[in-house]
């Protein structure tokens, strides 16, 4: 390494390996630097411009676009789940109808058959109530004949008891006339 | 290396502090010799090559699956690709994105060259003179011929400030003149300059930390600058390239 110094000796370095002023400005330098910048600015630009930058604009724009299609499918899928969400709105709807209507049918049916029951119910009691309003009439009318005949014998025998002579046609004309009013 | 070592004896027998800052910048053979002619292999060669290395590492290398869901440095190409073309397409426009790879190229070097610098004992490629020249003059001169071959004479239109009072013109045109010149050394300049001061600072400061009293704030020194230096070496590329892309600009759209 001695002799790297030694030999490195110039107008820009002194015998001590020490900067002599700026390195910077030392002209003996600057064809070396000039050259190989020139080289490495070539290489890096043709690295850049042949492969790095088209891949990683292809990279960028891959990118975007698959984006792009997710966002777009996402947005189908929405459309679709708003759709469905749609549909399943109208077949509730459309179902909560039908039970209306199966529960106002049953209604109306339970309701024609009570009021059946009820006129056929309706009509009973009233034969029934003719036929009781009959036999009442009949058992009154009995009633009433039995009075009469009772109210007669009863008549002539007290005519009899007080000394009169039972007259059966006179009896029964007191009674009736009585009877009546 | 040697070298170094000798001249540290030398600071030790003396008993002073002794600085060499700048000798981190001294091109030497690879391979020994006795002269350093524009094709020998130098430690210029050694860390260029180091920084297309870094270059294809990341941009190549790293981007080599193509995954759709990028892994870590597939990110950091895309960061790096979708930061420079945002950059361009923000300035330039859209016509401006030809020209991309050019400047992708212009600051994949620069960003990689500064953070191989800023490891120890590395060379820094872009504190040089004559790389930031070469860089800074490429530029102006694309940009120039690119602002003629477009536009005609009417690139001249940079010059000439139509919105200015006519009797101004000729003065403002004077000082655009100028400033345009001034352009190259001033792009060139502040990225090297920034660099070099500081790298020198550093070790200015590691000079200090041989007395052992002044180490550990020399230390807390080295560490400070260090930081300071990671985000230098970023944003020097960054200021590098947005002022070409700014360049740029001016070549494809010449009036004000």
């Amino acid at each position: 390494m001695a002799t790297d110094t030694t030999a490195a000796v110039g107008s820009c370095v002194d015998a001590g390996g020490s900067a002599i002023g700026m390195p910077q400005l030392c002209f003996e330098w600057f064809p070396n630097q000039i050259f190989w910048l020139v080289v490495t600015l070539v290489v890096i630009f043709l690295v850049l411009s042949r492969v790095a930058l088209p891949r990683i604009g292809a990279i960028l724009a891959e990118r975007q676009g698959t984006i792009t299609n997710d966002i777009a499918a996402a947005e189908d899928l929405k459309a679709r789940a708003a759709e469905a969400e749609k549909a399943y709105d109208k077949a509730l709807a459309d179902a909560r109808a039908e039970a209306q209507r199966i529960a106002a049918e049953t209604r109306a049916e339970i309701q024609a058959g009570l009021d059946d029951a009820i006129a056929k119910a309706d009509a009973e009691i009233a034969a029934k109530s003719a036929e009781s309003e009959k036999a009442i009439a009949e058992i009154r009318a009995g009633a009433l004949e039995s009075i009469e005949a009772v109210a007669k014998d009863t008549t002539g025998d007290i005519v009899t008891a007080l000394g009169g002579k039972a007259d059966a046609d006179a009896v029964t004309a007191a009674v009736d006339s009585r009877m009546k009013g | 290396m040697a070298g170094q070592a000798e001249t540290a004896a030398d600071g030790a027998e003396k008993g002073g502090l002794v600085f060499h800052p700048m000798d981190q910048f001294i091109v030497k053979p690879l391979f020994g010799g006795d002269t350093i002619a524009w094709y020998t292999l130098t430690n210029v060669t050694l860390w260029l090559a180091l920084a297309v290395l870094a270059v294809v590492a990341l941009l190549v290398l790293g981007t080599s699956k193509r995954a759709i869901v990028p892994g870590r440095s597939q990110s950091i190409a895309e960061l790096a690709y979708g930061f420079i073309y945002k950059m361009v397409e923000d300035i330039c426009g859209k016509e401006g994105l030809k020209y991309f790879p050019y400047i992708m190229t212009l600051f994949m070097f620069i960003v990689s060259a500064n953070f191989l610098g800023l490891i120890p004992t590395a060379f820094t490629t872009t504190s040089h003179f004559a790389v930031t020249v070469v860089l800074a003059l490429a530029v102006f001169l694309t940009v120039t011929i690119l602002g003629f071959v477009k536009n005609g004479t009417a690139f001249l239109g940079l010059f000439w400030v139509s919105s200015a009072p006519l009797a101004l013109r000729p003065i403002l045109a004077v000082i655009e003149l100028i400033s345009y010149f001034v352009r190259p050394v001033s792009h060139s300049i502040r990225l090297a300059g920034n660099l070099m001061a500081g790298h020198a600072v550093i070790k200015v400061f590691a000079g200090f930390a041989a007395v052992a009293v002044i180490s550990p704030v020399s230390v807390l020194a080295i560490t400070a600058m260090f930081g300071l230096e990671v985000l230098v070496s970023f944003i020097q590329a960054y200021v590098f390239t947005i002022l070409t892309c700014v360049y740029l600009k001016d070549a494809l759209h010449p009036s004000h």
